[in-house]
């Protein structure tokens, strides 16, 4: 084949390059309209859970005023209180449920933001219009991004007040549940660091949904992504954020965010941790411990004076709860910086469109069943008109002159698309 | 100006080449149909022209020289692509609404006037339409952008013959009414001798025929002589042959003034006879050469 080597128009000036863009505008409507199911869904869940929080908290907070207000703290009506403020929503303060929420709505709504339009091939409609396929794409992960922050921002302010008697200082010393305000069960959802791993988990999505093109892988890819995010972050990297603090001071207090215990004797190592239970009952059995703490037990600080008695030095290396908000801004920080890097990669392979589309296959999608069916299993699929030529035939190597092939022709008065006829296959093997 | 122009165009997914080498251009005012076998790179030479996906070699440009995918071309051409994916969970109204939004012109009131005619009631989501509403809705939507080329992308595979007559025939009457230029992908030959005054014949990848119709037309012939005699002939190009036991149909690029050989009779040709015969020969090639007369022989012919 001849190349054609002149093409015989020239480049005509661009009479209108100076296009001005479509208002961003334009664009909140169709995102909300494409998006509303999704949006309501994560609005009802962030509203149960806050009339949820709102109950319990209220009662949290009423049971809380009660016992640190009862005197003497030793009575048994006062024990009562205690116990009822600890075993009140007990639940969200200790575990990590609601750890999940960022990573669900990442994974439901970031995830098929763009997975779901490359899926169903929408993505053909969607960025051959005037806006522009990579202004559509930031246009809708900032708009969505705002409004999904703001909400894990609103439910975070109410966690917040929710867990403030956990925080309150002194809890320890009247036997009530104290939780640091770094410990990795609240850490997250308090402040802006909610917000920002929902921003985070949204851009994972966004991200994992235009490179994996597909709903259900990119979802799970999603909470993958997250998990391990999520919990490098708490196991290794925040405890970097600053430097901790060292004492062999055992009265840490119960506010601050221990993150390496470990003791020494005679200037080596000897265990990691608490001292080992073995190591407790050879040097300090109960009755060598001395006075007992309010609920029967010895108080760690007896227990590193009886300890280190016999030469054993207990070290600690904490952060106090004092750097609360700078680690947030910390966390929160690096989070939006990664959320922004994670959008900017979504809008630029969208803007490179390299990879979007595939090699179409239509072939297998219309066969002719009742020729597969009937007896003649190479039969060549058709051409999505119906036409199915000798050299299909031959390269299927197929007989149209075999009775079998006849008689199935036959059968075939209305195959599946109703375009190959027994007309057709007649004038097939009638050689024309 | 040209609405599309390639030159060495290619795409490549992974190892295969979806198309390759290709050199078009095609002036504005025609009804272009692109044709070819499955897998022979229609589709991605639209998406190329849609700037829905970047070439791997060589230049598209569309609309007289816009970058596919620039705000301009993006203004200018509609795109339908195949199977007329559209948003499931939105009505027609929603559609309507959302391609408002999505571009610089849109004829709201004509949309609706042509929904209408069509009996599409506005507040069907699209994911219940018929395949021949959904097809015309989103052609509804493309038109009604204005567009100065409408680019469609199997648009009739999966409809029914009453389906496709009424979708060309709405086709049609945007060319007549509004001018606009239309290049189309399809396998339904028989629709496309109807409507289409410009044919572009690909295969494996490559351009095989380009060019005018009527000037295709004119110049291919089908000459029917005795088969013993079919060998010798070489007056002119021989696309296909074909034998029927004692006499031979040979398709060569000739003219009705081109001389005859004793004994053979010429016969004109259709469309969908001429797209057959090269789609069998995929050797064979028939494109506009440079810098030649319209009614000069066809330059480029190779096999």
């Amino acid at each position: 084949m001849t190349e054609l080597r002149a093409l015989s128009v020239p480049v005509r000036p661009l009479q209108d390059a100076s296009l001005r863009p479509l208002p961003w505008r334009r664009m909140a409507w169709v995102t909300w309209r494409q998006h509303r199911f999704a949006l309501t869904g994560v609005a009802a869940v962030l509203g149960a859970l806050a009339v949820y929080l709102l109950i319990v908290g209220h009662r949290l907070h009423h049971a809380y005023a009660a016992a640190s207000a009862c005197h003497p703290a030793s009575s048994i009506a006062c024990e009562e209180l205690v116990g009822s403020f600890n075993g009140t929503g007990h639940l969200l303060a200790t575990s990590y449920a609601l750890q999940a929420l960022p990573a669900l709505i990442g994974a439901f709504v970031g995830a098929p933001l763009l997975a779901r339009e490359l899926e169903t091939g929408t993505f053909r409609y969607a960025w051959t219009q005037g806006f522009g396929p990579w202004r559509w794409t930031l246009a809708k992960l900032i708009a969505l991004a705002v409004v999904l922050a703001a909400a894990a921002g609103a439910l975070s302010a109410l966690l917040t007040w929710y867990y403030q008697p956990y925080l309150a200082a002194g809890n320890h010393t009247l036997s009530l549940s104290e939780v640091s305000p770094l410990a990795g069960t609240v850490f997250d959802l308090r402040g802006v660091a909610l917000a920002a791993w929902t921003l985070a988990a949204f851009a994972i999505g966004g991200l994992a949904g235009v490179l994996i093109r597909r709903v259900l892988p990119a979802i799970l890819a999603t909470l993958a992504a997250y998990a391990g995010l999520a919990l490098a972050t708490g196991l290794f990297l925040r405890r970097h954020y600053l430097t901790a603090l060292l004492t062999s001071n055992p009265n840490v207090p119960a506010s601050a965010w221990i993150t390496r215990q470990w003791g020494t004797k005679a200037g080596k190592l000897a265990f990691t941790g608490q001292p080992p239970k073995s190591l407790l009952e050879a040097l300090c059995p109960p009755s060598a411990v001395g006075p007992l703490g309010p609920r029967g037990k010895p108080s760690p600080g007896t227990l590193a004076q009886c300890i280190s008695r016999h030469g054993y030095a207990l070290w600690t290396s904490y952060q106090p709860a004092g750097r609360f908000w700078t680690f947030q801004w910390i966390e929160g920080g690096w989070l939006l910086a990664l959320s922004m890097l994670l959008i900017a990669t979504t809008v630029w392979l969208v803007r490179r469109r390299r990879g979007l589309t595939r090699r179409e296959r239509t072939d297998g999608r219309r066969r002719p069943r009742r020729m597969h069916t009937h007896g003649v299993p190479g039969f060549p699929d058709p051409t999505s008109s119906g036409q199915v030529t000798h050299e299909m035939l031959a390269g299927a190597g197929i007989n149209v002159h075999q009775p079998a092939v006849l008689q199935d022709a036959d059968a075939c008065v209305s195959v599946t698309h109703g375009v190959l006829t027994r007309e057709a296959v007649a004038r097939l093997a009638a050689g024309d | 100006m040209n609405v599309l122009e390639a030159s060495g165009l290619g795409k490549r997914y992974g190892g295969t080449w979806a198309l390759r080498e290709c050199s078009l251009a095609i002036p504005a005012g025609h009804v272009v149909a692109l044709v070819g076998p499955n897998g022979a790179g229609k589709s991605t030479l639209l998406n190329l022209a849609a700037g829905l996906t970047a070439p791997s070699a060589g230049v598209v440009t569309v609309l007289g020289g816009q970058r596919p995918g620039s705000p301009a071309a993006l203004d200018g051409l509609a795109f339908v692509a195949q199977d007329t994916p559209l948003y499931k969970n939105l009505s027609a109204a929603d559609m309507l609404h959302m391609t408002r939004n999505l571009n610089r012109r849109f004829d709201q009131a004509s949309a609706e006037a042509r929904l209408a005619e069509l009996g599409i009631p506005l507040k069907r989501k699209t994911g219940g339409m018929s395949g021949g509403q959904h097809a015309q809705l989103a052609l509804t939507l493309a038109l009604a952008r204005r567009p100065q080329l409408l680019v469609l992308d199997e648009p009739m595979a999966m409809l029914d013959p009453l389906a496709r007559h009424d979708f060309m025939a709405s086709v049609m009457t945007a060319v007549a009414d509004d001018g606009v230029s239309v290049l189309l992908s399809s396998h339904a030959l028989a629709e496309l001798e109807r409507v289409a005054d410009y044919l572009i014949l690909m295969s494996r990848g490559r351009v095989q025929v380009a060019g005018e119709v009527d000037d295709l037309l004119a110049g291919h012939r089908i000459l029917t002589g005795p088969a013993a005699d079919a060998a010798g002939y070489s007056a002119r190009p021989v696309v296909h042959v074909r034998r029927a036991e004692a006499q031979a149909h040979l398709l060569v690029r000739a003219t009705a003034e081109d001389p005859l050989p004793a004994g053979w009779e010429a016969h004109p040709l259709g469309l969908e006879e001429l797209a057959l015969a090269y789609l069998r020969e995929p050797g064979a090639a028939a494109l506009p050469g440079p810098a030649r007369g319209r009614d000069d022989e066809p330059s480029q012919v190779g096999r």
